[in-house]
């Protein structure tokens, strides 16, 4: 799924160094390249807090893929008809996916997927506060696709051209799949819009709730974004939470037309001076909250997470050791 | 040639329910790419199953679809094998609850898969060219279940001395239940005698063969069968079928009129 929290600060984030003044040439290269839009790759100079800050925003991504993973999964059994189950199942196995490449991609700045793993695990790590509210109906699972999808899609379009190459290179294909997530979540909603009563009302309902925590997911206002500044000079950051937000806004509002689902904002109006939507305040104290640990799902979340990693111990263990024995056995034989 | 319905339904059940299994470790797995592996064979399950039940309901005719036969059947109306209903985890009632293991699934996969590949091999050659054909497109995703699982099996055997002692209590568990794949039930009779479906007894050299085989290279021992012989291909489940798809059914159920 995705990411929301680019510019979120963790501890490792609090950390982050000043980028030294000292000329060097590695350094001034690096300046260079990055003032002329070309990719830094993994074998590049780059400075810590470049190297940092990239882990921090691709592993928080990474996570987000799979804690993401479990809002949607508590569908799959009960999907109301064998090709939805299918489509969810496929989706979810995406998200997988999406986490097993980012992962890689940090892997090339020098993190291990099991360091990450254990910044996820201990609270240290963040990931999309998104995924901290529960799915209550099957709706939920379409205005997912069409709604927190759409909004990652919107996030991560320009993440395709990040100077970090493997990142950049991750995002094009995850941003392919998550285009396609967003359309068949969409196209779930129109089957239950055209359906019984009970079905639109169910969509309606997720809508309700998942709309507010969809415009969160672009992050705090510019205004109060410390890290945007230095990540846009980076190249790591190209378009601001309120450019991206009200592109998400402007996008979206035609297909809740279409699909005939009321957004509920009553101040989201076009304004034809400006040429957008205009619409109200969101809560920052709830996200805040939430990104904190207090919302409706964090604790089960994590602990779920922290679980099965924690149950899967025996069986990563046994295939180490089943490693060690082939290759003690091929060294023998070799003998 | 047709198929009798029945025979369809017990191929098209095994697959959903086993599908619905593995899907449960969706999010859960002992390690991503284990999530995702999973899930693969899971959506190989579903995918046969849908193709199985859209035959069935196209020989049924009438308002049958493949939903309304995998959502709006109950317990007993269920043709799978009992293996293929069990909880992932050891002997326990219907409404005891444990912890998911690993183990318990890679070893009903292994078995099942195993005797799959023989199954579908065969079926390629069935009068009935729509069932051969998906028997064709089944064969190779059931060769990659058993490749998967025979993997890990000899992984878990050969690896620490708690994952030998899981996998082996696994076996323990599950083999009993094959004893179901050698008996005849009618609907398998009958798919015999018109030619369209396999005499499964004959397949049994060539699964042992391959059971044996891996059990040794994994270090695990077969125990010797005794006991009760389970009979869900006719319809007599365990506890836990019901379970799994009240869970299944639930929403669709809610909103029999609905599409989806
Ligand atoms: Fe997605
Ligand atoms: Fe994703």
């Amino acid at each position: 799924m995705y990411t929301q929290a680019m510019d979120i600060p963790d501890e490792s984030g609090k950390k982050l160094a000043v980028v030294p003044g000292t000329a060097s040439e590695l350094e001034a290269a690096f300046e260079a390249r990055i003032a002329a839009d070309g990719r830094i790759e993994p074998q590049d100079w780059m400075p810590d807090a470049y190297r940092r800050t990239l882990v921090r925003q691709i592993s928080q991504h990474a996570h987000s893929e799979i804690v993401g993973m479990l809002p949607e999964g508590n569908w799959i059994s009960r999907a109301p008809s064998l090709k939805r189950k299918a489509i969810l199942i496929a989706k979810v196995q995406d998200e997988g996916g999406h986490g097993l490449y980012l992962y890689s991609a940090a892997e090339t700045l020098g993190t291990g997927r099991d360091e990450m793993l254990a910044g996820l695990h201990s609270g240290k790590a963040k990931y999309s506060s998104i995924f901290n509210y529960p799915t209550l109906t099957w709706a939920d699972v379409g205005v997912i696709g069409w709604l927190v999808d759409g909004a990652a899609i919107m996030n991560q379009i320009p993440l395709c051209r990040c100077s970090y190459g493997p990142y950049a290179r991750a995002m094009i294909r995850v941003c392919k799949e998550e285009s396609f997530h967003q359309r068949q979540g969409y196209e779930a909603l129109l089957v239950m819009m055209k359906g019984t009563d009970e079905q639109r009302a169910m969509v309606q309902d997720a809508v309700n709730r998942y709309w507010w925590k969809c415009l969160a997911m672009f992050g705090p206002p510019d205004a109060d974004s410390p890290h945007s500044a230095q990540g846009m000079r980076w190249g790591i950051k190209r378009i601001s939470n309120d450019e991206l937000r009200q592109k998400f806004i402007d996008a979206t509002v035609p297909q809740a037309k279409v699909l005939g689902v009321t957004l509920p904002d009553p101040a989201l109006k076009w304004n034809e001076e400006r040429q957008h939507y205009d619409y109200g305040q969101i809560d920052w104290t709830e996200f805040w909250n939430t990104v904190e640990g207090n919302g409706p799902c964090n604790k089960e979340r994590l602990a779920t997470r922290v679980k099965a990693h924690n149950d899967g111990q025996w069986v990563r263990d046994a295939a180490l050791a089943y490693a060690r024995k082939q290759k003690e056995r091929a060294i023998k034989e070799a003998a | 040639m047709s198929t009798p319905i029945d025979y369809l339904l017990h191929l098209a059940d095994n697959a959903v329910v086993l599908g619905q299994r593995n899907a449960e470790w969706c999010g859960h797995g002992p390690i991503l790419e284990e999530d995702l592996a999973l899930a693969n064979v899971s959506l190989d399950l579903i995918g046969q199953a849908r193709l199985l039940y859209q035959r069935a309901a196209e020989m049924m005719g009438g308002d049958a679809t493949e939903d309304k036969l995998a959502y709006f059947r109950d317990a007993h109306q269920f043709r799978n094998y009992t293996l293929l209903e069990l909880p992932h985890h050891g002997p326990l009632v219907g409404y005891a609850a444990a912890d998911r293991d690993y183990a318990t699934t890679i070893v009903r996969n292994f078995l099942y898969s195993a005797l799959m590949v023989l199954v579908w091999d065969k079926l390629q050659q069935s009068k009935d060219a729509g069932l051969a054909a998906i028997a064709a497109k089944s064969l190779k995703e059931a060769s990659y279940h058993l490749h998967h699982s025979r993997d890990w099996l000899v992984r878990l055997g050969d690896g620490t001395e708690e994952s030998h002692a899981r996998v082996q209590a696994a076996v323990n568990h599950l083999m009993p239940y094959t004893e179901e794949f050698w008996t005849t039930s009618p609907a398998e009779g009958s798919a015999v005698a018109a030619g369209v479906g396999i005499d499964v007894w004959a397949l049994r050299p060539d699964w042992d063969a391959m059971v044996n085989e891996a059990l040794e290279e994994a270090t695990l021992t077969r125990p010797n069968f005794h006991g009760y012989v389970t009979e869900g291909k006719i319809g007599l489940h365990s506890e836990h079928l019901s379970y799994l798809l009240g869970e299944m059914q639930t929403l669709a159920r809610a909103h029999p009129n609905a599409t989806w």
